[in-house]
């Protein structure tokens, strides 16, 4: 049941313009910038082959490559996730899905997978662009593997958020705005509040703000770190933010 | 017996917005193969109700049971008998009618061999074959209206919740989905809200009569008309005489001067004053024109009751 929610909200996310302009952007600028580092690595190489231990193709070229992409998701996921329920209720199509037996956590849970479904199509098209150089050079891929899964876990914290957002309004735009204006605190914010409770010696407070700061849980992993409490972090938001949502949308049955 | 036959059975239904009463302790009771006519003003808690009814809308208390399974404690399993078609069809302008029933009969867990059919004898029912691959956004209000009726019978439910199903359809297409809503009350039951009152008097079996959220009146159309009216008689008269001559009669309990030379004479139970009336009128040259049984319309019923709370 929640494939059949999924593969309709996939669906009609193709079928929107939407998707095609956030898919197109995406991949000039992470495309844009892929090349520009590809050329600059280019013409430094004959000086990093001075070095006795030089840093090589994937953590010049692909590394600042999947940063850009993280960056990206920023804007892109509120973008994407704006119209998954906002505007089933602005259209008054949700009365579809909720007097159908469907319980509402299966609802939430196949928006959610249509929203990875897409996101993880962007990523793979990203991840693309440096494995396309497998043949030329020798990659190392269990830093890109661990990139691309703290890629995954963030975006999903990004949807996670964002779909909450967009259940709280009917308007698709105030909720992209709204995904916006709450991932962006959290990265600033939230960071920032982390690191100084951390620097005042309140761990246990430390440990629970960086449950809220997703970018700063992706950097171990960027950095090919498998860090368990960060992954830990991110899957908790996740986790925090469906259920909001289910609860949220619980309530608009129970007050009506 | 009767629980067991009932398919939907609602207790002390109430829903407050606020301090604001939408709905207050409406009893509702369902039998399989019977058409409910549900009517009601504007504004008088029809569609809070069905809301209710289809699990949309928690009530503030009662309780509701679908086929004999707590719609409250067990919603996915109740809901699995109800088709709803509600005010405004929820439909997907993007996708084509065939994709659309067929996104329905998923959602409703109809078992992957009787999906086909299931839809395409949807579409034959409400008349959507030359349709069936247009985007829903392109098609008229009327043939949307008939798609919102198709997807809520398309999985064969028990129970078809219908919320002003003919708003927008041109005479012809009403009168088709009038004879299909009778169809569907042979095997299923049907609940069908409106305000256009001939619609309930020509499908519906009985009649539930709502005003500021409370049920007012409950029981079959004839016994409605019955009730409240009596049995009453019209009189023109090209010459009459005063109303007071008339109530004289036996058996006439008033006479109300309806039209031009028309009375409305209110007939006393187990009497029929009508012979007595012809012999009077010949005798007293009142030039008798027509004589014969007032025929009551629902409208005048409805009026009457929802007008009389009000004052």
């Amino acid at each position: 049941m929640i494939f059949t929610i999924a593969g309709k909200d996939l669906k009609s996310l193709f079928t929107s313009p939407v998707a095609w302009v956030v898919l197109t952007f995406v991949q000039l600028i992470v495309g844009y910038g892929f090349l520009k580092r590809f050329d600059d690595f280019l013409s430094i190489q004959p000086q990093l082959l001075q070095l006795p231990s030089p840093p090589g193709f994937t953590e010049l070229v692909a590394v600042p490559t999947f940063s850009i992409a993280a960056a990206i998701m920023l804007f892109a996921v509120p973008l994407l996730a704006m119209r998954l329920i906002a505007e089933e209720r602005r259209n008054q199509t949700m009365v579809l899905l909720t007097s159908a037996p469907i319980s509402i956590l299966d609802i939430v849970l196949g928006k959610f997978c249509a929203l990875m479904g897409m996101l993880l199509i962007i990523l793979a098209l990203i991840a693309l662009m440096p494995l396309s150089l497998s043949a030329a050079t020798r990659l190392d891929y269990r830093l890109i593997g661990s990139i691309l899964l703290g890629l995954t876990l963030m975006a999903a914290a990004f949807s996670a958020v964002s779909l909450y957002v967009s259940s709280l309004t009917t308007h698709p735009i105030v909720a992209a705005l709204g995904a916006f204006g709450a991932l962006l605190g959290m990265v600033l914010v939230g960071e920032h509040v982390a690191d100084n409770l951390h620097a005042r010696g309140l761990g246990v407070l430390a440990a629970f703000a960086q449950v809220f700061s997703p970018v700063k849980n992706f950097e171990p992993l960027g950095r090919g770190m498998i860090d368990s409490y960060a992954i830990a972090c991110l899957a908790l938001l996740v986790t925090l933010f469906l259920a909001l949502t289910v609860r949220q949308l619980e309530s608009r049955r129970l007050r009506g | 017996m009767a629980a067991a036959a009932a398919t939907i059975c609602a207790r002390g239904l109430s829903r407050h917005f606020g301090a604001h009463a939408a709905v207050d302790s409406v009893d509702l009771e369902l039998r399989r193969g019977e058409v409910l006519g549900f009517l009601g003003p504007n504004g008088a808690g029809k569609t809070t109700t069905m809301q209710m009814l289809t699990g949309n809308l928690a009530p503030t208390t009662g309780s509701v049971s679908i086929c004999g399974v707590d719609l409250l404690e067990s919603p996915v399993e109740a809901k699995a008998h109800i088709g709803y078609l509600p005010e405004v069809p929820p439909l997907y302008r993007d996708l084509n009618v065939k994709e659309y029933l067929d996104l329905v009969v998923r959602l409703h867990r109809v078992p992957k061999a009787g999906r086909a059919a299931a839809v395409k004898r949807a579409c034959e029912r409400c008349g959507l074959g030359e349709v069936s691959r247009k985007l829903i956004g392109t098609l008229s209000k009327g043939y949307q209206q008939r798609v919102g009726i198709a997807q809520a019978i398309v999985h064969e439910p028990d129970v078809i919740i219908l919320d002003e199903p003919t708003v927008g359809l041109d005479p012809n297409q009403i009168r088709d989905i009038r004879a299909l809503i009778r169809e569907l009350g042979g095997a299923h039951s049907v609940i069908l809200s409106t305000h256009i009152l001939p619609e309930v008097e020509a499908i519906c079996d009985r009649v539930q009569i709502m005003h500021h959220g409370k049920m007012i009146y409950a029981d079959t159309i004839a016994e409605l008309k019955q009730l409240h009216n009596g049995r009453t008689l019209l009189v023109g008269l090209n010459q009459p005489p005063a109303a007071e001559e008339l109530m004289a009669i036996a058996g006439v309990v008033h006479a109300d001067l309806v039209g031009e030379n028309l009375f409305r004479l209110r007939v006393a139970p187990e009497s029929d004053p009508t012979e007595h009336i012809v012999s009077m009128a010949a005798q007293k040259q009142w030039g008798l024109r027509q004589i014969g049984p007032a025929q009551t319309s629902l409208e005048d019923v409805f009026v009457n009751l929802t007008r009389r709370d009000d004052s």
